[in-house]
């Protein structure tokens, strides 16, 4: 299915991306390209195939990956805001959101 | 000597960097004090005083993890990997933190946003990608061995690109605690080095089960440099023909071809076998890959680390711009085409069907290796290409990728092996591919075939 204007712009939002008109403009013909190279799975009866949404291997499944529930160690707030773009009070401060 | 040897990979990586662009920051001052400490301290590590490049998709400690990305140009994580935790319990010396396709996403190297890696072979050529930069370094003997990521061929295709050894393991084998994620099902940490008994010493200290990741699996780590015995009595290899058609250059058909003769001359038993799906994985891992990649990428929206756009008054136009400014094209294009397949009304017909065709090409390597211990194909279908080449062209860059995606998407471990130069001196190398935990059977493989035909070849941009 051929994808319009209108749905690269829809993605980009979806996305949160602001992408510039050129952007729009290439990533559109090469995006709709790859969508319809994957099509081609379409050419495949999968009605009784189950996906394979999960582990991949049985040792993976099976490895218990439940944990004591201990308090351990952490960052701690000052460490964890040392890379934060604008970090105030021992907080994330983000522009207003109203 | 630990000194000696980190005082030698240091000087090596800065004077050549220049022409690689392999490395995005070299810790000089850092990496000699812990020889010195390592060297004082008496450390019988299996790596004690080694020399070690890593990806800079991987977090360590004081030390920056760009992803190749100007969204986190200045990120500096606050803590180690657990690869990276076991390597430095091991006494390994970390040099450096090594260039890479932006976030992961490449076959060239091309896409990262601090300019490509040079092949040391042809530095008008692609290292390949995405861990472009680790190979690379290994290849022009910058350092022994080095760690990247491999989400559809990402350690296997540089490394056969750079004439180096390059191993993906099972998925579940090592921990991606501290690996910037891209595609969490497809994403495995794996090895380079130039010998493979190098590849089995590091893959040694960095496998096993971690708490910090849940999909890392309880199963024993075997010493694997002792499967390295040469003995390949009753192997048997399995060979895909079709899988040496169409779009493969016909001296890597021919090196690779060869690769079957040697091991038949050493025992090994050459099996047919097909793989009656491997020609839907490139549809099947660039929907799964790219709509577990737009979820992963959601985090980088400057707020709690890395760039943030200035002059945002509002938060959600902080967030667009932010992404908008932080990313480079090729992670805005997967972001969009993940978004997309996961949207609305597209779920069932891109992603679950992706998903049950995933299912299809698993089911065809478990048949497989009923009758096979494991099977060889090329790593890539041609040596390097020109920088600049494929990059106005993203399907035949992602084609590029076709013999190596189907490991991460069944989950099977895999290695590339050198095997030769083409006529314009540019490295060849053969994949092998086994049953999920064979890295032992793959390692001695590869071990028999070094014996055998060991490749000597040093490319004229090197340490050496």
């Amino acid at each position: 299915m051929p994808i319009k204007q209108l749905d690269i712009e829809k993605v980009a939002q979806l996305a949160h991306l602001e992408l510039a008109d050129e952007e729009l403009k290439t990533f559109g013909p090469q995006i709709a390209e790859i969508v319809n190279y994957v099509e081609q799975l379409n050419a495949l009866d999968t009605s009784s195939v189950e996906p394979a949404i999960g582990g991949l291997t049985a040792e993976g499944e099976k490895t218990d990956s439940s944990r004591a529930d201990e308090i351990e160690g952490s960052l701690g707030q000052k460490v964890a805001l040392e890379e934060a773009p604008d970090p105030a009070s021992g907080h994330f401060r983000v522009p207003k959101v109203l | 000597m630990s000194r000696q040897s980190v005082e030698f990979s240091i000087t090596a990586a800065e004077r050549l960097n220049e022409t690689l662009n392999a490395f995005l920051e070299i810790d000089r001052e850092g990496a000699l004090q812990r020889a010195t400490q390592i060297e004082q301290s008496g450390n019988q590590g299996a790596l004690a005083g080694v020399p070690i490049a890593i990806k800079d998709n991987l977090c360590v400690r004081g030390m920056q993890a760009s992803c190749g990305s100007k969204i986190l140009g200045d990120y500096h994580p606050p803590y180690n990997a657990t690869v990276v935790e076991r390597l430095l319990k091991a006494g390994a010396v970390v040099i450096g933190k090594t260039n890479c396709d932006e976030f992961a996403m490449g076959s060239s190297n091309e896409n990262s946003a601090f300019g490509p890696v040079r092949n040391p072979w042809d530095t008008t050529r692609v290292s390949g990608g995405s861990s472009g930069g680790s190979a690379a370094a290994v290849a022009a003997g910058i350092v022994p061995v080095a760690l990247g990521s491999d989400t559809g061929g990402s350690v296997r295709q540089p490394a056969s690109l750079c004439g180096v050894l390059g191993i993906k393991p099972t998925y579940g084998r090592n921990s991606r605690y501290g690996l910037v994620a891209f595609a969490s099902s497809l994403d495995q940490v794996g090895v380079f080095a130039r010998e493979v008994e190098d590849v089995a010493r590091v893959l040694g200290v960095i496998a096993g089960r971690d708490s910090h990741d849940s999909t890392t699996a309880d199963v024993p780590v075997p010493d694997y440099t002792a499967s390295l015995t040469g003995d390949l009595k009753g192997a048997r290899l399995g060979f895909p023909r079709t899988l040496f058609g169409k779009g493969l250059d016909d001296e890597v058909k021919k090196s690779v071809e060869a690769v079957v003769d040697v091991y038949r001359d050493l025992g090994v038993e050459i099996v047919d076998i097909e793989l009656p799906h491997a020609g839907y994985a490139i549809a099947v891992y660039y929907i799964i890959a790219t709509a577990e990649a737009s979820s992963n990428l959601a985090r980088f929206d400057g707020v709690r680390y890395g760039f943030r756009a200035e002059e945002t008054p509002e938060l959600r136009q902080m967030y667009r711009r932010t992404r908008e400014e932080g990313f480079g094209p090729e992670v805005k294009r997967r972001i969009m085409l993940g978004t997309y397949v996961l949207s609305a009304g597209y779920y069932d017909a891109y992603y679950r069907k992706a998903q049950q065709v995933r299912t299809l090409i698993k089911n065809d390597f478990l048949n497989a290796f009923r009758s096979c211990d494991a099977f060889i194909t090329p790593t890539a279908p041609t040596p390097a290409f020109a920088i600049g080449e494929k990059v106005d062209d993203p399907l035949a860059m992602y084609l590029n990728d076709i013999y190596t995606v189907t490991a991460n998407l069944a989950g099977v471990p895999g290695i590339s092996v050198p095997c030769g130069l083409s006529s314009n001196r540019l490295p060849i190398g053969f994949q092998l591919l086994g049953p999920y935990w064979s890295e032992s059977t793959l390692l001695k493989l590869a071990h028999a075939y070094e014996q055998v035909q060991p490749f000597k070849e040093r490319p004229p941009i090197s340490a050496f």
